[in-house]
């Protein structure tokens, strides 16, 4: 009996010993290799940036001191701005208009079918098929700007993909007193949650852990100067064009989230609200809305780690040099494939899985407890 | 059953592999970027190469995307796996040199420079971009001019000016212009090509001596003739379309054959383009001077094959680089592509009334080699070019430009 449990045991660990391998090589085999190629000087020197075996140097941190307070790095800083812009809007978009889909579609309108199929189609295409394609729209003299000459006005100047004007605009200097205000108005909210749950130990904790950071904002922060000259950077008006693609992309798809989670709720849950008196829109703000927060949550980590990823769309849409549209992955791809500096190319791709990471890890952890506890 | 079954397929599998070297003698990889309207012109070389050497299957590795930009990365990484393909297009000059040769993976090609007679055939200041340490290191297929002005002779009589002479008189004529009611004289399109009109720009203003010595390091980036440059080309920007960065270089090229701009300043594949894509005859449809203040100077740039070490059919490779270099094989390449040929003693009959223009220039002409199309300056500068341009858009300031100019030279060692 005890000789077939432990055979048992291992067939099944000798099944899965192959994908660990595999993606114990490709995946974080790879991610270990990229993390020291971040901490060397490959390509400093040029004689070794391509040579056979590469002869390089333990340099710690310093490519990536020199991304977040080099001179010749702005690039990199305004791309993380972008990227950082570029992904709260995204998902905000998304939910908006995904939501409203699909409380729509969920009214039962006639073809319900139809539409349904018809918003989640552009999910189904490729960010290449989809950058080409508002490329066409989006330039400077036709497409989109042409609409307004359908019914009579001058035809639209605005450069969707080319515009200079940048809105939200910081100095980068001033980032660590940024950081501290929304770290401290974070934990601020944590503290509220937990003193509603009546959790005193986190409550204390929390608020504690506020003042902190307000002490640290209001002390030190404004002493941290990154840069020796003011650098401003902001929102890029040309990422208008990119969002409009991303979110005409994957609004379907969070539709589809969406009304997978309206289905879940029961009719019954429906009709007692409208006995009990509540209007049509007080089911949705005080029944459907909360009920569905869980797929909200969902809905931000798969699009959040989508866009800060995102490569092929920018890529597509407004090519690799639009510095107006740069994102941190394409800066990636040109430092270390056009550039040969590999070394500076590996630091933006550990400084891209760190952010993702921010946004995926905490989630897969409350998943796990989640399982565990059933 | 199915066991036997694997491994029969395996057995087989394997004796395709011990089969592969026993034919590799007979093979050659050629590895570029030439594919769509270019691919006519590598296949006539390919089909010289055949009929040269019957016996030797060409393998032909194309990667599309204009000027390489996709290719270059495919490059990089086979390099970096070793495995270089036979031999492989690359711009001649310092996108080379700074990234294969610094890197020690080149051969060098001196004794079948010397051995073909080529050192005699290629005019000096070709030679002195293609050496670095002491050799050669590869050979030059085409050459493209990149300092050259485009308009439409019609057009300019209408509106009764003559094309600019230098930056100045450039300046005057696109107020006039201006005036005139053309309210974007000088047609500009995406990011690169700002580069490109920045190299006229600055070649108009340094001179050749002045340009050249931007990249030996002789004058520095940030020197006050280095910012004269970026006062100028903002001047000259204020010329050009604000929508730039949304056309592509056709479409540019097209809004000054439509009228909508008098001059667009471009590389000469916009010959190409104009006679070949839009069937305009050289001379009447389209007309050309040097961009202004560089009559006299060929800034050109160059496709180029090089030998990189370890190939694995170096014979076969060897014998392609020969064929490159002949009067046949790039008089049989350049009609086509739309370029000259890189020897001196070419056919001319072969070529359009543009070419043969460009070829006698090319004779008599300064040489002196571009920065956006690889031929200056090493993959570690020019690929940060871009963000000194961004710099100097954002604020329009030449001294920020030009002390970023200097700093990304300082990184990288420009001119060691």
């Amino acid at each position: 009996m005890r000789w077939r449990r432990h055979t048992r045991h291992l067939t099944g660990f000798l099944v899965v010993l192959p994908s660990i391998a595999l993606v114990g090589v490709f995946v974080y085999g790879f991610i270990g290799r990229t993390l020291w190629a971040s901490l060397t000087d490959w390509g400093k020197d040029p004689s070794q940036a391509l040579a056979i075996s590469p002869i390089t140097h333990f340099v710690g941190l310093d490519n990536y001191r020199e991304l977040f307070t080099g001179i010749i790095d702005g690039r990199f800083r305004q791309d993380l701005v972008s990227t950082v812009y570029f992904t709260l809007f995204f998902i905000a978009g998304c939910l908006l208009l995904g939501l409203v889909l699909a409380i729509l579609i969920d009214h039962k309108p006639r073809a319900e079918g139809f539409f349904r199929g018809l918003f989640l189609f552009p999910f189904a295409l490729s960010f290449v098929v989809t950058g080409t394609i508002w490329r066409w729209l989006l330039q400077p003299g036709g497409g989109v700007n042409q609409l307004p000459t359908l019914v009579g006005l001058p035809p639209g100047g605005f450069g969707w993909l080319t515009s200079r004007t940048q809105v939200f605009r910081f100095d980068w200097n001033h980032l660590p007193v940024i950081a501290g205000v929304l770290v401290a108005v974070a934990l601020a909210a944590v503290a509220a949650v937990a003193q509603r749950a009546r959790n005193r130990r986190r409550a204390v904790a929390a608020a504690a852990a506020t003042v902190a950071v307000v002490a640290w904002t209001v002390g030190a922060a404004p002493d941290i100067q990154p840069l020796p000259f003011p650098e401003v950077h902001g929102f890029n008006l040309a990422f208008l064009g990119i969002l409009v693609a991303a979110v005409w992309q994957m609004a379907g798809y969070t539709m589809a989230l969406y009304l997978a989670g309206l289905t879940g709720i029961s009719e019954e849950l429906r009709e007692a609200a409208v006995v009990e008196g509540a209007t049509g829109f007080q089911v949705y703000t005080r029944i459907i809305l909360p009920l569905l927060a869980p797929i909200t949550l969902s809905a931000m980590i798969i699009l959040g780690h989508i866009s800060l990823k995102i490569f092929d769309l920018v890529f597509a849409m407004a090519g690799p040099d639009n510095a107006r549209t740069d994102v941190p992955a394409l800066l990636m791809f040109i430092t270390s494939f056009r550039g040969n500096q590999f070394a500076k190319g590996a630091a933006i791709g550990v400084v891209l899985l760190l952010m993702v990471a921010l946004i995926v890890v905490p989630y897969l952890r409350s998943q796990l407890r989640e399982g565990a506890q059933e | 059953m199915k066991r036997l079954g694997s491994f029969v397929l395996a057995a087989a599998f394997a004796s395709l592999l011990a089969a592969a070297p026993a034919r590799a003698q007979e093979k050659l990889e050629i590895f570029s970027w030439w594919a769509g309207d270019e691919g006519p012109a590598l296949k006539a070389l390919i089909d010289l190469y055949a009929k040269q050497n019957p016996s030797i299957e060409v393998i032909n590795s194309t990667v599309t995307g204009g000027s390489g930009v996709n290719a270059r990365a495919v490059l990089k990484t086979r390099m970096l796996g070793g495995d270089p393909p036979d031999s492989f297009q690359v711009h001649a000059g310092q996108e080379l040199i700074g990234t294969y040769v610094a890197a020690n993976r080149m051969e060098d090609l001196t004794s079948l420079f010397k051995s073909e007679g080529w050192t005699k055939q290629f005019p000096p200041g070709l030679i002195s971009l293609l050496s670095a340490k002491g050799g050669i290191w590869s050979v030059p297929v085409n050459i493209h001019r990149s300092n050259v002005m485009w308009y439409v002779p019609e057009n300019l009589k209408k509106w009764g000016v003559t094309p600019p002479k230098t930056w100045d008189e450039f300046l005057a004529t696109c107020q006039t212009l201006k005036g005139k009611g053309v309210q974007n004289p000088l047609a500009l399109g995406e990011n690169w090509t700002g580069i490109h009109l920045w190299e006229s720009v600055a070649l108009g203003v340094l001179g050749p001596e002045g340009w050249s010595g931007l990249w030996k390091g002789t004058l520095k980036m940030d020197d006050p003739k280095a910012e004269k440059v970026w006062e100028t080309f903002g001047k000259v920007l204020d010329c050009a379309n604000p929508d730039a960065s949304g056309l592509s270089w056709q479409q540019a090229t097209d809004r000054m054959l439509k009228g909508d701009a008098a001059f667009n300043i471009m590389g000469d594949w916009a010959a190409g383009y104009m006679a070949t894509t839009l069937k305009l005859t050289p001379g009447e449809g389209f007309a050309w001077a040097p961009s202004p203040g560089t009559g006299g100077t060929f800034m050109m740039l160059s496709d180029s094959f090089g030998l990189p070490k370890g190939a694995k059919h170096r014979e076969a490779a060897l014998k392609w680089l020969r064929l490159l270099g002949s009067k046949d094989g790039q008089d049989a390449f350049n009609p086509l592509k739309g370029s000259i040929a890189a020897r001196l003693d070419s056919d001319l009959t072969k070529y359009n009334a543009y070419l043969q223009s460009a070829a006698k220039d090319w004779k008599s002409n300064k040489v002196v080699g571009s920065l956006a199309h690889g031929a200056v300056a090493p993959e570690s500068f020019s690929s940060q070019f871009g963000t000194v341009m961004e710099i100097y858009l954002a604020g329009k300031s030449p001294k920020a430009a030009a002390s970023a100019a200097r700093a990304i030279a300082d990184q990288v060692g420009l001119g060691k």
